[in-house]
């Protein structure tokens, strides 16, 4: 039951991360998916330390808040200080992420977090915490709860705006000249990715969410040309990832999010090479076969 | 204060050797970072730092030790792999750059703490302290590792200054470097080795997570000092260094924290020190010159006011009172008194008894203002093909702007006309 | 009632200046472009053509100056404008069916929470079809060629139904077919009294293809009826190199960070 439960939270991350991550790379905003999801500690120490549990919504309110600051802070250096793109991603996300660090290790005592686990979660204590019913019930780990109500949310609002995160991720010249706020879409993104970031920590904690963020989407992207269904094939490609690299990580007895990262590496690599559309070998047969019916 | 002191004497020599190890590390990692920094090129070092650590666990496994040469060399391996990784996936598929490098990134990280994870539950005793490489220990550099760390800083600080010349023109312009002969591809074969190297020996003091800080932030900050690249390699490896000092200083006094994150604190205070302070491009530096733009306007506005007037009168001495300047043109009555006590002290205008006048300096430069706002009216109508109830705003701006030289340039072009069109005559000086 | 709607200019520019990094790239520009005309923007590169209509719409910050629409501001007949941008401005590696491109015109008219209807994709399809690319409805955008690319943007603008078209380099890299194809939709969306305005930059096809042009370096050279403005004399000015002077003093504004009128300068940072 247990193995379930852990697989279970691993997919809703999983699935969460690759719709958003399909929006990022198609927005050539990778790397800043990377600074959100290492940006956000500060926040999560202080709402910790804050309010004493990890359970409030106010740590996931503020926390994402912080999320998009990173987003202000970037454009700020890039826009005010003329810092050109990659140092103000650079300089903004790695400064944050440092005090995040520092606040753990000086309030080590009173935040139930640890340096390393901040990298790489705690995933495996999943099932350890647990909801129980003012009438007793056990109804499962309470992780299993926030991110499914964190999938719920994103989903609904990729339902919502998808005519404006389509039109705005294609062409954006032409959404604003017809009206559509750019702007908007883009913080609202953002915002989306902060809260995802957020919830997914302590479970699979900040590199890989970054990494379920990109290589699931990168995958997708290079086996199909239908956004719909490369939002799809991005979720499968995330739970497999998931279940694959939690099977790797138990059999090794090392970190299950370290696993999925790498679980996730070898998905992407199968498709770069063997996918029937854009795969190395289908380009390359393609191309044989080109040349030979000269 | 106690510990203070018994740091900066130096007086022992552990703190010597850490200091040093510390020092040589992230200045010779700022150095780097300046190169990738110029190429655009600062997230690929991001992804080294992360891709080197399954490189380190490797040479562990390999070695059974952590003799610092395996580290290295294992290190060097899987970060050179991930670049050309991050080459492979952005050439072959249809996949961007960021994209690659995010990709890349995170797997190799992925991987390189799986391997972190299964070393740490074998129990073997030789792994203990390999997890510093994720957050950086300075205090560990001692001994034969700092010798080895050393050497290697060394050989980068060498090559660097060999290829200075060559690694700076890569930068500016890629394509004149080749048009002149350069071996571009071994001059970009090194630079990029380099790059691994600094990378592999600065996560010694500042950790794999943090180490594109150093690579990064110190190049921005002294992005914001000057133009000139030999400049900005000086002072990046100066903030990198002292940075480096402070996380040799941390680790001294606290020697259960991590370095990287402090360094990291450091080097990103300094970059916003210098993105407020520093001269010309600074935002304090600009703000004041704004404000002193903006007193040039007001006090050359008022001039042209009291010119104007003497044209009318064909007097321009005669004394005025701000009634008089205010109907001809509205001016916020304590922005004017700020502006004529600020003339009267700059010797344009002298008062008696709230009566102002120009005084003959002043009279020249309310001419050359309104001589240019006409000339400048009169070139846009007849050159620039704007409509004559245009030009009046643009003048505006521009009279309080122009040089001597391109005013000389404009006299030339319009051949020294005498009127503007409205038909104002245009004062030359005699 | 219906005079004084046909007598309204489909645009109106009044002392519009945009700027670019501080250094202003259009001077002070006057312009009145009736309706129902085929208009061809002609200049030199870097005259400031495509910053022209993307100041138009909105798309770049005016130093000075207004822009006028069927004598309305922007905001009010945002429904009415369309927009073909350059070819190059989106990365056709999108994953994204023809079909998908061309509703996106369809989007102005829908709101938040509804999506294309059946009628919505009539009308795209109908686009389709004057564009002659029906029948690629539902081939993916990473597989046309320029010209097809550049129908399918031409077909999403249709599918707005709008009455003033902005499009920029429409003809840039299309084969002979293709352009053709579109000159004669065009004609007829200006018999249908629609305005269309076109950033072009071949000078032989000026006279075939425009009724009215606009000759632009900077500032603006000349516009009205082709016939009687596109002269030796204005193509002379216009192509005859830029004003050094007026260059030099926008560089100047922009190394001493100067504002480009002095309102600005009390608020400026």
């Amino acid at each position: 039951m247990n193995d379930f439960y852990i697989i279970l939270t691993a997919s809703l991350v999983a699935s969460t991360c690759a719709l958003l991550g399909c929006f990022l790379i198609l927005r050539k905003m990778a790397m800043v998916g990377d600074a959100i999801s290492h940006a956000v500690l500060p926040g999560i120490v202080l709402a910790f330390l804050i309010s004493g549990s990890r359970d409030s919504m106010t740590m996931l309110i503020g926390a994402g808040l912080i999320g998009i600051l990173t987003t202000f802070l970037i454009e700020f250096f890039h826009k005010k200080a003329k810092l050109q793109t990659d140092a103000s991603i650079g300089v903004t996300f790695t400064w944050l992420f440092a005090v995040g660090v520092v606040l753990i290790s000086i309030f080590a005592g009173k935040v139930d977090l640890d340096q390393d686990c901040v990298l790489y979660g705690e995933i495996a204590y999943v099932p350890l915490d647990i909801i129980i019913t003012p009438g007793g019930d056990n109804i499962g780990p309470r992780a299993i709860y926030v991110m499914g109500s964190i999938l719920i949310v994103i989903v609904l609002f990729i339902i919502i705006g998808y005519k404006e995160l389509f039109l705005t991720t294609f062409d954006p010249a032409y959404a604003s000249a017809i009206g559509i706020s750019t702007t908007l879409w883009h913080y609202l993104l953002m915002g989306a990715v902060s809260a995802t970031t957020v919830a997914s920590f302590e479970s699979v904690g900040a590199i890989l969410v970054v990494a379920l963020l990109i290589a699931p989407a990168a995958t997708a992207y290079l086996i199909t040309d239908n956004f719909k269904l490369m939002l799809v094939i991005a979720c499968a490609a995330g739970i497999i990832s998931a279940i694959g690299g939690y099977y790797f990580a138990v059999w090794l007895d090392g970190s299950i999010a370290g696993a999925i990262a790498a679980a996730c590496g070898v998905v992407f690599t199968l498709a770069f090479i063997f996918s029937p559309t854009h795969g190395l070998l289908f380009r390359r047969l393609k191309t044989v076969s080109e040349t030979s019916s000269l | 204060m106690n510990t203070f002191l018994e740091f900066f004497s130096f007086a022992d020599p552990n703190v010597r050797f850490v200091v040093i190890g510390s020092v040589l590390l992230t200045a010779s990692s700022a150095i780097v970072g300046t190169f990738t920094f110029l190429h655009k090129k600062s997230l690929v070092g991001d992804a080294i730092a992360h891709a080197v650590l399954p490189g380190i666990c490797l040479g562990f496994i390999l070695s059974g030790t952590k003799n610092p040469v395996y580290l290295i060399l294992g290190a060097f391996v899987t970060g050179w792999i991930s670049l050309i990784a991050v080459e492979f996936i952005t050439k072959r598929s249809r996949l961007k750059e960021d994209t690659a490098i995010g990709l890349v990134l995170s797997v190799f990280f992925g991987i390189g703490i799986l391997m972190l994870t299964v070393i740490q539950k074998t129990g073997n005793a030789a792994q203990s302290g390999l997890d510093h490489f994720l957050f950086g220990k300075a205090a560990a550099l001692v001994g034969e590792d700092l010798l080895v760390f050393g050497i290697v800083a060394v050989i980068l600080l060498i090559a660097v200054f060999l290829l200075f010349k060559e690694f700076s023109l890569l930068a500016f312009d890629k394509d004149y470097a080749q048009a002149i002969g350069l071996p571009v591809k071994w001059i970009q074969l090194t630079l990029t080795s380099l790059i691994v190297l600094a990378v592999v020996i600065g996560i010694q003091a500042v950790g794999v997570v943090l180490m594109a800080a150093i690579l990064i932030t110190p190049a921005a900050a002294a992005r914001f000092w000057t133009n000139k690249i030999n400049v900005m390699l000086f002072m990046a490896s100066i903030f990198g260094a002292l940075s480096g000092l402070s996380g040799a200083y941390i680790s001294y006094i606290a020697p259960a924290m991590p370095t990287g994150p402090w360094i990291v604190i450091v080097i990103s205070m300094i970059a916003f020190i210098s993105f407020f302070f520093a001269p010309k491009r600074g935002v304090i530096s600009r703000m004041i010159r704004q404000s002193s733009i903006r007193k040039t306007i007001n006090d050359e506005n008022v001039l042209k006011v009291f010119y104007n007037l003497g044209e009318e009168s064909r007097n321009f001495f005669v004394q005025r009172t701000p009634e008089e300047i205010i109907r001809r043109r509205k001016f916020d009555e304590e922005m004017l008194y700020t502006v004529l006590h600020r003339l009267e002290r700059q010797g344009y205008v002298e008062q008696t008894a709230n009566h102002w006048a120009l005084t003959e300096e002043g009279k020249t430069r309310g001419q050359r203002v309104v001589k240019i706002h006409r000339l400048w009216e009169l070139y846009l109508t007849t050159h620039v093909n704007i409509a004559p109830d245009h030009v009046h705003d643009d003048a505006d701006t521009i009279e309080h702007l122009l040089t001597p030289d391109l005013e000389a340039e404009l006299e030339r072009i319009l051949n020294f006309p005498k009127e503007d069109p409205h038909k104002s005559e245009i004062p030359y000086r005699k | 009632m219906d005079n004084e709607i046909q007598f309204q200019p489909a645009l109106e520019i009044h002392d519009l200046t945009v700027a670019f990094d501080r250094k202003p790239v259009l001077w002070n520009i006057d312009l009145k472009l009736p309706q129902g005309k085929l208009v061809g923007i002609i200049g030199p590169n870097g005259a400031g053509k495509s910053t022209l209509i993307k100041a138009t719409m909105g798309l770049l910050p005016l130093s000075s100056g207004f822009v006028k629409l069927f004598d309305q501001s922007l905001d009010d007949v945002r429904k009415r404008i369309s927009y073909v941008p350059q070819r190059e401005s989106v990365d056709w590696d999108f994953p994204a069916s023809v079909l998908d491109v061309v509703l996106m015109g369809r989007y102005g008219k829908l709101g938040l929470f509804k999506r294309p209807r059946k009628a919505d994709r009539d009308v795209a399809l109908d686009c389709l079809k004057k564009v002659g690319m029906e029948a690629y409805a539902n081939r993916q955008i990473s597989q046309l060629s320029g010209g097809q690319q550049q129908r399918t943007f031409l077909a999403r603008a249709l599918a707005q139904q709008a009455d003033i078209y902005f499009m920029d380099e429409p003809f840039a890299g299309v084969d002979a077919a293709t352009e053709k194809a579109i000159i004669d939709l065009l004609r007829n969306m200006t018999e249908a009294k629609k305005t269309v305005i076109v950033v072009h930059h071949d000078l032989q096809s000026v006279t075939q293809y425009f009724d009215w042009v606009i000759m632009l370096n900077t500032r603006l050279v000349a516009y009205g009826p082709t016939l009687s403005t596109f002269t030796q004399q204005n193509l002379q000015e216009t192509y005859g190199g830029k004003l050094t002077l007026l260059s030099d003093v926008g560089d100047l504004i922009r190394r001493e960070s100067f504002p480009n009128r002095e309102e600005s300068a009390k608020k400026a940072l």
